[in-house]
């Protein structure tokens, strides 16, 4: 190599990448879900397991190898055996697809960010219909932050085959996002490394700024409450506290959990995408991998478990608040209805009224009856979601009751956009590591040039996602491009190191190269309960996709303003198998290119001979 | 209001249970309404008035709190005298007078019934004028009594809702084009100095060359003796020594 390969100024820098690409977007919208579905504190059994047995190890894995081979993913893999070409050329693929469809989701940070600085925040109020004498009727049937989300930010189409017009403001944002996060890699770790500072801190700061905010809010104490107590239906006999316990020990049993466990710290560590062998090839050879390794996936962990928190105070709130204004509707309804005195009724005796005026006026309260919601906080607070629903439709809808509500919502918008360039430079990472490593491409071109055209053809390709019915197939991508061929790819990777490459020789390099002897523990992971696992959530997902049949998705009915469930028209179905096809082939492929290329050399040197 | 004119309207079923007023029906018809509490008489009349009637609704400690004053009749006088002036703006009714504004079965929520008659107190006008009147003047009803929209309602007369302001020039747009052009900015600050720094490394190899021949042009010295004996300059050559073809063994 003519110069020098460049490094990470400070071993933090390094740490700080890592962290700042692991934390993202699905530490905050995935696992608040996944923990309430699963039981809440019984759910952190499993999730920790998995992160000392599957997550750790394989993320040490990664990082050792790209420290090791000091090229982005394509190179790293060629030189361990030549035949596994392909799998680097996967990781890029699988990259590629990844930040065409994540940078949407800044584009939307950014929407909303823009949005935030009005009074009041134009998801907070519907608009007016025709002739102005009441309200916009799509949002008085959804709320109006569901309003906001699907017409105003998406203008979302009835289905996937109504593709719609590229709408011009998602795209501006989506034109802004690339802009800025080809700001951060043009000068590769130069910038990147400057970058990382704000992207892995700010995050943590508003969080810590939200959790006080979200504690002191009124109802708070109700979302964690319901985050840690029994959801179905148990029988409790007895001490609540033993029902409690029974109930978290039955999760432990129930082998979703478990699982989703295993697929959430997967995914949120980013592995298999070649984004850490990227980051660990700029690192000096006798950097402490291993220290930072463990460091990383703690700190991404109890990321998500804090982050978990701030939400479930949120989600009380907001159930909270929704309760109480049910409650006030059926208030105001009986205090109508009745001619009752203004403000007899209140929250505690409703009940007792209720019940009076039943008796005392029967056939009247039959006529008023249908119209009485049973408002329940157990209902509000069950409506969990996960995904951009939580991000941009429940988040919103708690942050429009707070005072301030504009300082509140440019905070977590900032914060979203700060998670999501952390992630998105990671990416971009793994696509242009191997192509400036790449002695071909970085003859003609320049460093900078190589990320422009990267940064151009993403942008141009994920103009799709601003069309009308693009939400759809931002769903699409985000559910199956990279989900079964990430599992595939990390196995392969952890058999290559193990089996092709050598566990001998790949513990004695590493003890070259960082002067620490491998742990057991480690080799133990690596060569046979990491892969067991993998193997066994591979073939999970692969069963439960061939068991459900035809792949569904939610569509946004505008005259109910709601979601309906409706099958994927053939074609979907098609690019969905080319999205899983494209990637994964490539490690076949890759290993019959190699072979043939190697038969041909050998026959043109016995031809020689 | 005196017992001989009683105008009759049962506008609400619902008056039939509510146990603070009982109804009786006549033989032509026609109905009685009596309210138990004695603050207003109800009155006997055409049916045809009960369309024009309209019924409110405050709620006074919704709006107001601890301040919500009571509602007695100094209240109902206002609000005779807001729908009188309401009316009074219509261009026909310059003569409407406060007299002319019934109302009729105040409860405790606080809720009544009013209709507006015209000067010879034998018909009620019709509810499209007062509508239209009412919802003309909203705003100052509103205000007379600290109220809004939605705590002092008037049942079947649509309140205007206020527009949200729009600015000329959305408010996103302009942060976005700030933003935008920071962006850009710094890009081609950096693409700039990129390119000043790809041009002084180009440029550093063709100026090491330079130097390297200046340093062939001055004669090393050391020790009086010039150090290259094939210089030129100084002293003779030998030409039994210098033999180029000899210097490498031929094949």
């Amino acid at each position: 190599m003519d110069e020098a390969r460049p490094l990470w100024a400070t071993p933090l820098q390094f740490v700080f990448a890592c962290i700042s690409y692991a934390v993202g977007l699905g530490n905050v919208w995935r696992f608040p879900y996944l923990c309430q579905m699963y039981g809440g504190g019984s759910f952190l059994v499993p999730y920790i397991i998995m992160l000392t047995v599957e997550g750790m190890p394989l993320l040490y894995l990664e990082l050792a190898v790209g420290q090791r081979m000091r090229q982005g993913s394509i190179g790293a893999w060629r030189t361990i055996n030549p035949y596994l070409s392909g799998v680097g050329v996967a990781s890029v693929v699988v990259s590629f697809f990844l930040s065409m469809y994540y940078n949407v989701i800044n584009a939307w940070a950014f929407w909303y960010l823009f949005h935030s600085f009005q009074d009041p925040l134009p998801w907070s109020v519907c608009p007016l219909n025709g002739n102005r004498t009441g309200y916009d009727e799509e949002c008085e049937k959804a709320s109006s932050t569901q309003y906001f989300w699907y017409r105003k930010t998406l203008n979302i189409s009835p289905s996937i085959q109504e593709s719609g017009a590229v709408q011009w403001e998602p795209a501006l944002c989506l034109i802004l996002a690339w802009l800025l996060v080809y700001l951060c890699i043009l000068r590769g770790t130069e910038s990147t490394g400057k970058v990382v500072y704000f992207t892995a801190l700010l995050p943590y700061c508003v969080l810590i700024v939200y959790l006080v905010r979200g504690l002191t809010l009124h109802g708070a104490t109700n979302g964690l409450a319901y985050m840690f107590t029994p959801k179905s239906g148990i029988p409790t006999r007895g001490s609540p506290a033993l029902s409690l316990l029974a109930f978290q020990m039955e999760q432990l049993a129930n082998p979703k959990a478990w699982i989703n466990a295993a697929t959430q710290i997967f995914f949120s560590l980013g592995l298999g995408f070649g984004s850490l062998i990227a980051f660990a090839s700029y690192n000096e050879p006798s950097n402490n991998c291993q220290k930072h390794a463990v460091i990383v996936s703690i700190i991404n962990s109890s990321t998500s478990i804090f982050a978990s928190v701030v939400t479930f105070s949120i989600y009380g709130f907001k159930a909270t608040f929704n309760y109480e204004s049910c409650l006030n509707k059926v208030i105001l309804l009986l205090t109508n209805s009745f001619d009752l005195e203004d403000g007899f009724l209140t929250v505690s005796n409703l009940e007792e009224v209720k019940s009076y005026l039943a008796s005392a006026y029967p056939s009247k309260y039959s006529e008023v009856f249908p119209q009485i919601k049973n408002c329940s906080l157990e209902s509000e607070l069950e409506t969990a979601v996960q995904g951009t629903g939580l991000a941009f439709i429940v988040y919103t809808e708690a942050i429009k009751n707070m005072e301030v509500s504009q300082l509140w919502s440019v905070l977590y918008f900032f914060m979203l956009l700060m998670l999501g360039i952390g992630s998105m430079l990671g990416n971009t990472a793994a696509i242009l590591t191997p192509l400036t490593d790449s002695k071909v491409i970085s003859s003609y071109l320049p460093k900078e040039a190589i990320s422009g055209l990267v940064c151009l053809v993403s942008c141009a390709i994920g103009l799709v996602f601003t069309m009308e019915a693009g939400n759809y197939w931002f769903d699409i991508f985000n559910d199956y491009a990279a989900t079964l061929p990430l599992l595939l790819i990390v196995l392969v990777e952890a058999a290559a190191v193990c089996y092709l490459y050598g566990l001998r020789r790949f513990e004695s390099d590493l003890k070259a190269m960082t002067g620490h002897a491998l742990n057991w523990y480690w080799k133990a992971m690596w060569g046979g309960v990491s892969p067991l696992l993998i193997i066994s959530l591979f073939v999970f997902y692969l069963s439960d996709y061939i068991i459900t049949g035809t792949l569904q998705y939610q569509a946004w009915d505008a005259s109910q303003g709601q979601l309906v469930t409706k099958d994927y028209p053939p074609y979907a179905l098609a690019i969905i198998g080319l999205l899983v096809a494209s990637s994964t082939m490539c490690i076949p492929l890759g290993a019959l290119g190699t072979f043939i290329v190697r038969r041909l050399k050998r026959r043109d040197t016995a031809s020689v001979a | 209001m005196s017992p001989s004119r009683k105008i009759l309207w049962a506008p609400n079923p619902s008056f039939l249970e509510a146990g603070k007023s009982t109804i009786k029906v006549l033989a032509d018809g026609r109905f009685s309404v009596w309210h138990r509490k004695g603050v207003t008489m109800s009155w006997m009349g055409p049916r045809e008035d009960a369309e024009n009637a309209f019924k409110v609704r405050l709620s006074l400690r919704t709006a107001l709190g601890d301040k919500a004053y009571a509602w007695d009749t100094n209240e109902e006088y206002l609000f005779k005298a807001m729908v009188a002036f309401s009316m009074r703006r219509v261009p026909n009714r310059e003569g409407t007078e406060i007299s002319h504004v019934l109302l009729c079965n105040v409860t405790q929520r606080v809720s009544f019934w009013f209709v507006v008659t015209d000067p010879s107190r034998n018909h009620t006008l019709p509810a499209v004028e007062v509508q239209s009147a009412i919802r003309m003047n909203r705003n100052r009803i509103n205000n007379a009594f600290f109220l809004n929209d939605q705590t002092l309602e008037f049942l079947r007369i649509p309140a205007t809702l206020a527009p949200p302001t729009d600015p000329s020039v959305p408010i996103w747009i302009i942060i976005f084009g700030v933003i935008f052009c920071i962006v850009i900015v710094a890009t081609m600050l950096l693409i700039l100095s990129g390119i000043r720094q790809h041009r002084r490394k180009n440029k550093g190899p063709s100026e090491m060359e330079d130097t390297e021949d200046k340093w062939e042009n001055t004669v090393k010295i050391e020790n009086g003796i010039p150090c290259d004996p094939l210089d030129m300059k100084g002293g003779h050559v030998n030409d039994a020594f210098v033999t180029e073809d000899e210097r490498l063994t031929p094949l």
